[in-house]
């Protein structure tokens, strides 16, 4: 096993022992901190797929998070209030399903992805930055004065949602949801990375015109790759707004957009479990400093300062030796 | 909808585009030149606004309070440069993105900590403030005006700094090649150290001008420099001709249609849901048109094809 290898297995060891113990213990609070960053986590290994393999420097991804939430707050509303949607034409009815705001959460935020690539794609460097991110607002200041589901107030959903088989009132069972969530998607990333569509991928952030030059089509993959990495950022929207019973234009907010960046940076780019390092370690920071002082922000800020420049390879770097890949 | 209501309107949008032109010129000509994409441009208006506040409530003299703004913007701005922008002209535009968003954590919650989470208030200078008639009959606020002309005095100055004078030449050549403009012997470090301070005093003028008629608070720079962003992105990055052309058409475009768009749905529609679609898409409006503007021309109005 190589030195990632064991520091990837003793994070997931971390990620399963805590919670547990946590759970013997009765400490939810814990385990409420678990989810959390677990949820970051996924949402980050949805962005370093656009980030780190494709190259793509999202600075709006928070649309998809927030698309995921408002999903989950739409439907979860409509339940509440017993009342369908467009009452007039097509009458849909809410729900508390997971499995089904799962499913719409993944639809609606790859569709958004698929609608924001095809445009921003036409751009590069810098200015992909500045549109994904100018599209970030355009979500953020659409759902602020959408005030048919709360404007900026946002909703609250009283109960959380439902899962099949399991209570998922119950901590450590809405946990293992998301981990299990986490896990498949970090099963999907590896084997996007190891696919000839992710050796295409990684190529063509690499080398753009000699992916051309052999027939390939660099753009196509790297729309495919930003719609994924899209739906997989919005499933933890729906994941987060469930944990929190609560979605607000917030998490349009840019500065969530940089935080799911951080999570990824923190961690190391490119990594399998770089996105799940920086979140954890995000988490346990914003839990740990946020007691020491109310301006956590600023260690945090100096924090990622250190990181972009004398650490480049991130947490996992810094652990596990010479980065691989990124470049 | 009358005519007074027109003129007062596009006034407003003038007056913002002139404003949004202070931070989107030196947000260009950073990326110009150095590269670089600085998030941390908002902060420097914080801080300006922040400084401008500060010294008029301890002097009184609004003058000396912009100009204290901008001093204290080139300072910060020279600062951070030698400190840690330096170390990333070489990297690529996620690390700076990053590095700066760290600047942007460290000067909120800095002014948090130093000033409070209460907003502070600038007044406008008494000899600037109540209305002005204008031609027309046309009341409009005195303060407001001079913005205008301070922002088109602005533009006229860096133009001709740009255009005319001997550093102008030397950055605008190292906008081009900068190794060349090296070689024969200009001293790049300080150029670039002085391009980033002249962007970041026009930031806190900007912050300072715009605090007299906004609160000042944490977190004030941020929408600003998203809107400065949208202004670049349209007029073509590292163009200062097109941050002035896209500052103009979104600070139009975002007065314009915060006002008349839910006017225009009136038309047709019951007022209720015409006032709350037109100010969703009003609120979206800059955005839509900057995406058109990229589908049209993906490197902006006036910006280098390649």
């Amino acid at each position: 096993m190589t030195r990632e290898g064991y520091v990837n297995s003793a994070l997931v060891a971390a990620l399963i022992g805590v919670p547990l113990w946590a759970h013997v213990a009765g400490e939810p609070f814990t385990i409420t901190l678990a989810t959390r960053a677990v949820i970051f986590a996924l949402a980050a290994v949805g962005l370093n797929l656009a980030l780190g393999l494709g190259g793509l420097v999202s600075l709006g991804h928070a649309v998809f998070f927030g698309i995921g939430g408002y999903a989950m707050g739409i439907l979860a509303y409509h339940a509440q209030i017993y009342s369908p949607m467009f009452p007039d034409t097509l009458a849909i009815e809410g729900t508390k399903s997971m499995p089904v705001i799962w499913l719409v959460a993944i639809l609606c935020s790859a569709l958004a992805a698929f609608v924001i690539g095809l445009l921003s794609l036409r751009t590069t460097g810098v200015y992909f930055i500045m549109i994904t991110l100018a599209f970030g607002q355009m979500f953020y200041y659409f759902t602020i004065s959408w005030s048919a589901y709360g404007g900026e107030d946002g909703l609250s959903i009283y109960i959380r949602n439902s899962f099949p088989g399991l209570n998922t009132l119950v901590p450590i069972q809405f946990y293992a949801l998301c981990f299990a969530l986490l896990g498949g998607a970090l099963w999907l990333s590896a084997r996007i990375a190891r696919s000839p569509f992710g050796l295409m991928l990684n190529a063509s952030r690499q080398v753009p015109h000699r992916v051309e030059t052999v027939g390939l089509n660099g753009q196509r993959a790297k729309l495919l790759a930003f719609v994924i990495s899209g739906a997989i950022t919005g499933l933890a929207g729906a994941l987060f707004a469930d944990l929190n019973r609560f979605v607000s234009p917030t998490m349009f907010s840019w500065h969530m957009s940089g935080e799911i960046m951080i999570f990824v940076i923190l961690g190391g780019v490119a990594r399998l479990f770089g996105p799940v390092a920086g979140a954890v370690l995000f988490v346990a920071m914003e839990h740990v400093l946020g007691d020491l002082s109310d301006y956590w922000h600023i260690y945090l800020g100096a924090v990622l300062l250190g990181i972009v420049l004398f650490a480049r390879g991130g947490v996992i770097g810094l652990l596990a030796g010479q980065a691989k890949g990124h470049d | 909808m009358s005519a007074i209501l027109i003129v007062e309107q596009v006034l407003n949008g003038l007056q913002f585009g002139v404003m949004l032109f202070l931070m989107a010129a030196g947000l260009t000509l950073i990326f110009g030149v150095m590269g670089l994409i600085n998030l941390a441009h908002g902060s420097l208006y914080m801080i300006g606004a922040f400084i401008a506040a500060t010294v008029a409530g301890l002097t009184g003299s609004f003058l000396l309070a912009v100009v204290a703004a901008m001093a204290a913007g080139a300072m910060a701005g020279a600062l951070i440069e030698m400190t840690v922008i330096r170390r990333l002209y070489h990297t690529d535009h996620l690390d700076q993105v990053l590095a700066t968003f760290a600047l942007i954590l460290i000067f909120s919650e800095g002014t948090r900590a130093l000033f409070g989470s209460f907003p502070l208030y600038l007044d406008t200078p008494a000899l600037l403030s109540g209305p002005v008639t204008l031609p027309g009959g046309i009341e409009y606020p005195r303060y407001r005006l001079a913005l205008i002309a301070a922002g088109l005095a602005v533009a006229l100055g860096l133009w001709l700094l740009i255009a005319k004078t001997r550093i102008g030449i030397q950055i605008r050549a190292g906008e081009n090649d900068r190794e060349m403009i090296a070689a024969l012997g200009v001293d790049i470090r300080t150029l670039y150290t002085f391009v980033f301070a002249l962007g970041a005093a026009l930031a806190g003028l900007a912050g300072a001008l715009v605090g007299a008629i906004q609160s000042v608070q944490v977190g004030m720079g941020e929408p600003v420099l998203i809107l400065a962003f949208v202004v670049i992105v349209i007029g073509g990055i590292g163009s200062i001709k097109g941050a002035f052309v896209g500052a103009l058409i979104v600070g139009l475009t975002d007065t314009l249609g915060g006002v008349f768009l839910p006017e225009l749905f009136k038309l047709f529609m019951e007022p209720a849901s015409a006032t709350q679609i037109g100010a969703s898409l009003s609120s979206m409006a800059i955005y839509l048109l900057m995406a058109a503007v990229l589908i049209w021309r993906p490197t902006g109005l006036f910006g280098v094809r390649t």
